[in-house]
């Protein structure tokens, strides 16, 4: 205690403090205000019950996670989560990774054109992905539908207005706009692996699949945990994307944790029972980011 | 060195393998033209048809436009709002970059390079916000904003904009800083300038490529940031351009204008992709450096 107090003031002396002061007292200010203050906040009222007319909410303790057990539309809404984090994140990484490595070892020409290319709809807005894509699939304007017309479909198909498809195709849209950035990602952890290894497994007689199995998959082990986990946490959000293609629709067919977040909250005046939906996104992006850390783990390859 | 494998001639090898080589090697540009198809033609599609009238998009999507309709711009950017959303998008984006950059590098300066009780304890509450998401505060900062008289304001956005994107922006110009040289500091301590010299004229222009880096990767996040606006921003001439996009698509459902929506899909879409064409290197790098974040 007397130590510390002591390094303070000899700190102090040096005139360390006339800097660190002004220097971190803002951003905290900030932080604490808009940041921690909320999500403090947000524990709280996910054990209230709270429409926003009274000028507090009230408590009553853990009503609104049991309510939460019984809600079908949560279920609902985490079983379109579930889906999505099944099928996003090993989808787009076995593309990008096939896509990576074709670039780096395939020899292709305009190499450069194409990781411009792949990776152009991660500058894109979700909001305009989203919007640029209910053109794509929309059953009378669209180019996909008239596809399918002239391959035999009965008559044109409204991706987005089936609850059969939506799912899919909404999670199709991601992975399209995903893939590039996970191209240019294994492109720089590809192209840090010594070229020598290649050569002398290539003397040896490997083939470029032997290639990607003993060599590239287990270097780059690392980046493509990091891959998982992104993409996870991704799957366990996904609201820009549906609220401007779906809004959960149609019959809450594409309905995500994080649209039934915002529903419940500020189109239906929910509040307390909001928050605690909130609590339960965030415990399963929490779990899941621990768990794809487990179960990926292995010994770091050293090279 | 790279060539070694390469050398092997292919006139050398026995022909069933020449024809393997040919075969992979056509296998790998048809995959790579395949995907490059699949992200062009959609925005290639969007652009043409943004010419055309609404007859012309909905009875023949794949057709091109009989004449140029450029009124559909001037439709999308006057009526449809697209260039009121624009400018309130500067007026949100501007002054939030500055200030992250500018809080951050101070504060992450503080925490690389000066010993004091607190230092670490600072550092990780700071980081502890990257582990929640934004949905959790959601609703409580509606109503913080709303009791500090910052809903519907561009200072309020500015504000909580900032205030989210500290933390990564902190922790990543700590990292920054810390890999500059110390001796640099003492050095200009000797020469007598005072520690907010040593920052300004030195510290600072040698960590321009960690700025540059964070400053491309929050603006695209601010730039696109969608569910901080939509529950901040109820006014409809305050909207930002995905908020005012995604109003617009819904209102078609209610008044077909599509001939404008896709102008305005277009005009936002050819800035973003002249500027990343230019800058493509350092846009990439400075947005894959968030995957660390993971």
């Amino acid at each position: 205690m007397i130590a510390n107090a002591n390094n303070v003031w000899t700190a102090f002396k040096k005139k360390k403090y006339h800097i660190i002061i002004p220097f971190t007292l803002p951003s905290l200010a900030l932080f604490l205000v808009f940041v921690v203050y909320p999500y403090g906040q947000a524990m709280y009222y996910s054990l209230t019950k709270w429409r926003g007319l009274t000028p507090k909410p009230t408590y009553i303790g853990l009503a609104n996670f049991e309510k939460l057990l019984g809600d079908a539309f949560f279920w609902n809404a985490l079983k379109h989560n579930l889906i999505y984090l099944a099928g996003i994140p090993v989808i787009t990484i076995v593309i990008a990774l096939y896509l990576a490595f074709l670039l780096t070892h395939g020899k292709a020409r305009f190499r450069k054109f194409y990781r411009i290319t792949f990776f152009f709809p991660q500058v894109m807005s979700l909001v305009a992905i989203g919007v640029l894509w209910s053109f794509i699939y929309h059953p009378t304007i669209g180019i996909l539908s008239s596809i399918a017309t002239m391959l035999g479909a009965p008559g044109p198909i409204a991706w987005l207005g089936n609850p059969d498809v939506a799912l899919g195709a909404v999670g199709t849209v991601v992975i399209w706009q995903a893939v590039g950035f996970f191209v240019v990602l294994f492109m720089a952890g590809m192209d840090s692996i010594p070229e020598s290894y290649y050569e002398a497994a290539t003397i040896d007689g490997a083939t470029r699949w032997d290639l990607f199995w003993r060599i590239t998959l287990p270097l780059l082990w690392d980046t493509i945990r990091t891959a998982l986990v992104f993409l996870a946490i991704g799957a366990t959000n996904m609201f820009a994307i549906t609220q401007t293609m779906t809004q959960g629709g149609p019959n809450r067919s594409t309905d995500v944790l994080s649209t039934y977040v915002y529903e419940r909250a500020f189109l239906s005046g929910k509040f307390g029972y909001a928050t605690a939906v909130a609590v339960a996104m965030f415990l399963l992006a929490f779990v899941l980011s621990l768990l794809t850390m487990l179960a990926t783990r292995r010994d770091s390859l050293e090279y | 060195m790279t060539t070694t494998s390469r050398s092997k001639s292919p006139a050398a090898s026995p022909l069933p393998q020449r024809l393997r080589q040919l075969a992979s090697h056509s296998f790998v540009n048809i995959s790579l033209v395949f995907w490059a198809t699949l992200v062009i033609l959609p925005m290639i599609w969007l652009v043409y048809s943004s010419f055309k009238t609404d007859q012309e998009i909905f009875f023949e999507p794949w057709a091109l436009p009989a004449t140029l309709q450029w009124d559909n711009f001037e439709r999308a950017w006057v009526s449809a709002y697209i260039g009121r959303y624009f400018v309130n998008s500067l007026r949100v984006v501007i002054p939030s970059l500055v200030l992250t950059l500018a809080l951050s590098s101070m504060t992450a300066y503080i925490l690389a390079r000066f010993k004091f009780p607190g230092n670490r304890v600072l550092f990780y509450l700071f980081m502890a916000g990257m582990l929640f998401p934004i949905f959790l505060a959601l609703v409580p900062l509606f109503f913080l904003a709303k009791e500090l008289a910052l809903l519907n304001s561009f200072l309020g956005l500015t504000l909580v904009y900032t205030a989210y994107s500290l933390p990564f922006t902190i922790f990543f110009l700590t990292g920054f800083f810390k890999t500059l040289p110390s001796e640099l500091h003492e050095a200009a301590l000797i020469d007598g300038a005072n520690e907010y010299q040593v920052f300004f004229r030195v510290m600072l222009p040698l960590a321009q490529p960690g700025l540059v880096a964070m400053g491309i990767f929050n603006f695209l996040g601010m730039w696109n940031q969608y569910i901080l606006p939509l529950v901040l921003m109820s006014e409809r001439e305050n909207y930002v351009l995905p908020q005012g996009l995604s109003f617009l698509l819904h209102q078609q459902y209610y008044k077909s204008d599509w001939s404008a929506l896709f102008a305005a899909l277009t005009i936002i879409m050819i800035p973003t992709l002249v500027v990343y064409v230019i800058f493509q290197s350092q846009i990439q790098k400075g947005v894959t450096v968030g995957a660390l974040k993971g």
